[in-house]
């Protein structure tokens, strides 16, 4: 244990952190309270009478059989979108290092995507694969897919993957290119005088020692595809065909905001608040003292 | 600070006085984009001109969801409109909020402005009254499904305009042996097959008189007629008798452009198929399933009507309802009609287009009206009053959609409908007590 020592107290260090606990406080405790409480609610949309019922709107959500295959929906769709746009990441970040010309301007372009809204991202996709307009279903036509993600929800889904993944690259990519450069060139140079080429190099040296940057990419994304992707999938499929493309964020405003069930809504929200707070924990907890090498 | 106070009292005195002087503003918060939100704006614009007191501004506020959304938030918040554009499936939602709405009837009577409930269209209203008869919204746009088709196409296949189930089937296979990739397809589906389907063979959605005799209604459309058209049309996927196209109006390019001769859906698609099809169109009343009923009853309307919110001054009202008035008079609502294939809300404005001659020189345009109008409302075709209707229809939707597919009979996906329906009505019945 540490002995306690003790500073003299000032009000400068609260002054210094008020503005920051004011904007916590007006633009985080405060909607989120607010949506707690709402969630033990059943109200009417105008606001002109309410029942406190507890758990129940809780309760309603775990005997919907809708609301548990969006859950899955959900999981398929986050595991995806990270692992798609990490390991292509990785590849790139693995080529950009090794590049020794034009090295800054190839690393710019790639870091460009990252600044290109959600929305934006979407409807770009939507373009490229629009079934009777795009460059996309022209090109797989002449390999016999027929592409319509307005019918066909697998294709919508892979679509979404596609665009949310394809947005995420750049970031990963940043973070793998600063982890692979902050490994010091006496290992990877030890390991090649051993014999050992590129890709014995990247598997056996590279990949372990950023590991940690690859966890923590891991948490982020997840927490991307859970949250930043309502966008995207705004522009690109509305959670349709079906529901086959209704991910927990999309289904919190689509009971919200077009069925005005703000009880319902504010549970799935505080649900979904339970599940980022959950993982953000295993990233402080887990993240920079589990990952070893 | 007795200077200051003088200050304080003398701006406010100031500001008073403006207000006073000033016209009224009435917020009209609407959901029409592109052309009928410019019919829109020339709407409030002309009744500007005709009087100095109020002035009406239209507001684009989205697509209706998002308009109705708005609107309620605001509400929340206190900064809400005076009048507001509410699709029909929210009528139900609108009505349970009872602090919330001023009913249109209430309104003209306060406001002391001429109001006569007979000079409209029965069908047209009798979705907007309450069970006593009382007027809640006052209907602006509003239409009806009717079937299009594709003169040429029917002419050169040597088909007669179908008026039933089984002609229309004929005639589809008729259009198909000549050549043409579909016979038939429909938009809207919950709106044509199911909720109109219903009323034209005057057999019910849901008890108690579907929905307007109280919240504790419960869907009926899991019956027997309804599984085996739906049934029908399944099987005439094979041959392409039939072709699913979507939902809303995604499938009108497959009837403009040709594929399919004959197209179930809104008579408000008149303008946009007029300006599309390079061919010769005309419309027709649905046609009718004669196992279910000898004679059609009436089809129910779609569309929306402007609600009037709580919460403002009486001056502000005043306006609101002489801009009502103006809206509902034969010339505005003739003009609207005539420009957009909407109906005309009132038997006045009807008569205007006859006598201009309208319906002569643009042949079949009065077939939503005359549906409408075939017979008195019953309980069954007056309209519906379902709660959480929105997500309702989406229901409808997901589980027609697997009939189509092929994934599931009608039965099992009408039952499925109503009981996942039922669990909406149920949590609304809850919530808007």
């Amino acid at each position: 244990m540490l002995k306690r020592v003790h500073f003299p107290s000032s009000p400068l260090p609260y002054l210094l952190v008020a503005p920051q606990l004011a904007i916590t406080l007006v633009f985080f405790i405060w909607p989120a309270s607010q949506a707690m409480y709402q969630s033990f609610l059943i109200e009417d949309a105008f606001g002109l009478g309410s029942e406190f019922v507890w758990f129940e709107n809780f309760q309603v959500l775990w005997g919907d059989q809708h609301y548990l295959d969006a859950f899955w929906r959900t999981g398929i769709f986050s595991l995806l979108v990270a692992a798609l746009s990490m390991g292509v990441a990785l590849i790139l970040a693995g080529f950009a290092q090794r590049v020794v010309r034009g090295a800054m301007v190839y690393r710019t372009l790639l870091i460009w995507p990252y600044a290109v809204a959600p929305v934006l991202a979407g409807a770009l996709w939507v373009f490229m694969f629009n079934p009777t307009l795009g460059i996309f279903p022209y090109f797989l036509d002449f390999v016999g897919i027929d592409w319509n993600h307005y019918l066909n929800g697998n294709q919508a889904m892979a679509l979404v993957i596609l665009a949310a993944a394809w947005k995420q690259v750049a970031y990963n990519f940043l973070f793998y290119l600063a982890a692979m450069q902050s490994i010091p060139n006496s290992v990877i140079e030890a390991a090649a005088i051993d014999g050992a080429g590129p890709g014995r190099r990247f598997f056996s040296i590279i990949l372990p020692l950023i590991s940690p940057t690859t966890f923590f990419l891991l948490v982020i994304n997840m927490v991307y595809a859970f949250f930043e992707t309502f966008g995207i999938i705004h522009a690109v499929t509305q959670g349709g065909p079906g529901t086959s493309t209704t991910i927990l964020v999309y289904k919190v405003f689509n009971d919200g905001f077009v069925g005005l069930d703000l009880g319902g809504s504010a549970a799935q929200s505080v649900i979904l608040m339970v599940l980022v707070i959950a993982m953000t924990v295993v990233q402080f907890r887990y993240v920079e003292r589990k990952v070893e090498y | 600070m007795s200077i200051k106070t003088l200050l304080c009292s003398s701006a406010l005195m100031a500001a008073t006085a403006g207000v006073a002087f000033a016209e009224t503003e009435v917020q009209w918060w609407h959901a029409m984009g592109g052309a009928n939100g410019e019919r829109v704006n020339k709407i409030a614009e002309d009744f500007n001109a005709t009087q100095s007191d109020y002035k009406v501004v239209p507001v684009y506020k989205g697509n209706y969801t998002e308009t109705m959304t708005a609107a309620i938030a605001a509400f929340r918040a206190k900064e809400h409109p005076q009048i507001v554009q509410v699709f029909e499936v929210g009528t139900a939602t609108m009505m349970a909020a009872k602090g919330a709405i001023y009913p249109v009837e209430k309104l003209m009577k306060d406001a002391g402005e001429a109001f006569d409930g007979d000079a409209f269209l029965p069908a047209v209203v009798s979705y907007y009254e309450t069970p006593e008869g009382e007027l809640l919204s006052m209907p602006f746009n509003s239409s009806t499904p009717v079937m299009w088709y594709n003169k040429d196409a029917l002419d050169a296949a040597g088909a007669a305009v179908p008026t039933t189930w089984d002609e229309v089937q004929e005639t589809a296979q008729k259009l198909v042996d000549n050549g043409m990739d579909c016979g038939v397809s429909f938009g809207w589906q919950s709106w044509v097959m199911v909720e109109n389907f219903s009323a034209w063979h005057n057999i019910g959605m849901g008890t108690k008189e579907n929905g307007f005799a109280g919240f504790d209604t419960e869907f009926s459309f899991n019956n027997e007629a309804v599984a085996a058209r739906l049934d029908g049309i399944a099987a005439m996927t094979d041959g392409n008798l039939f072709k699913y196209g979507g939902r809303r109006g995604d499938s009108l390019p497959m009837f403009t452009n040709g594929e399919c001769g004959m197209w179930m859906n809104s008579s408000a698609y008149y303008g946009s198929i007029k300006s599309q099809a390079e061919f010769e169109f005309g419309q027709t009343m649905l046609p009718l399933d004669t196992s279910v009923a000898d004679a059609p009853q009436n089809s129910i309307i779609g569309g929306a009507t402007l609600w009037v919110l709580e919460g403002h001054e009486s001056e502000e009202y005043k306006g609101t309802a002489q801009f009502l008035t103006y809206l509902s008079s034969p010339e505005v609502q003739a003009w609207w009609h005539q420009e957009t294939g909407y109906v005309p809300i009132t038997t006045a404005a009807y008569e205007l287009s006859k006598e201009q001659g309208f319906y002569e020189s643009n042949p079949g345009t009065d077939t939503a009206i005359q549906q409408l109008s075939l017979n008195t409302p019953t309980p069954n075709s007056r309209g519906l009053r379902f709660g959480n209707f929105v997500q309702v229809r989406d229901v409808i939707n997901e589980e027609l959609e697997a009939v189509w597919a092929g994934d599931k009979s009608a039965t099992d996906a009408l039952n499925a409908a109503a009981e996942r329906g039922n669990t909406l009505l149920r949590k609304f019945e809850r919530s808007a007590k």
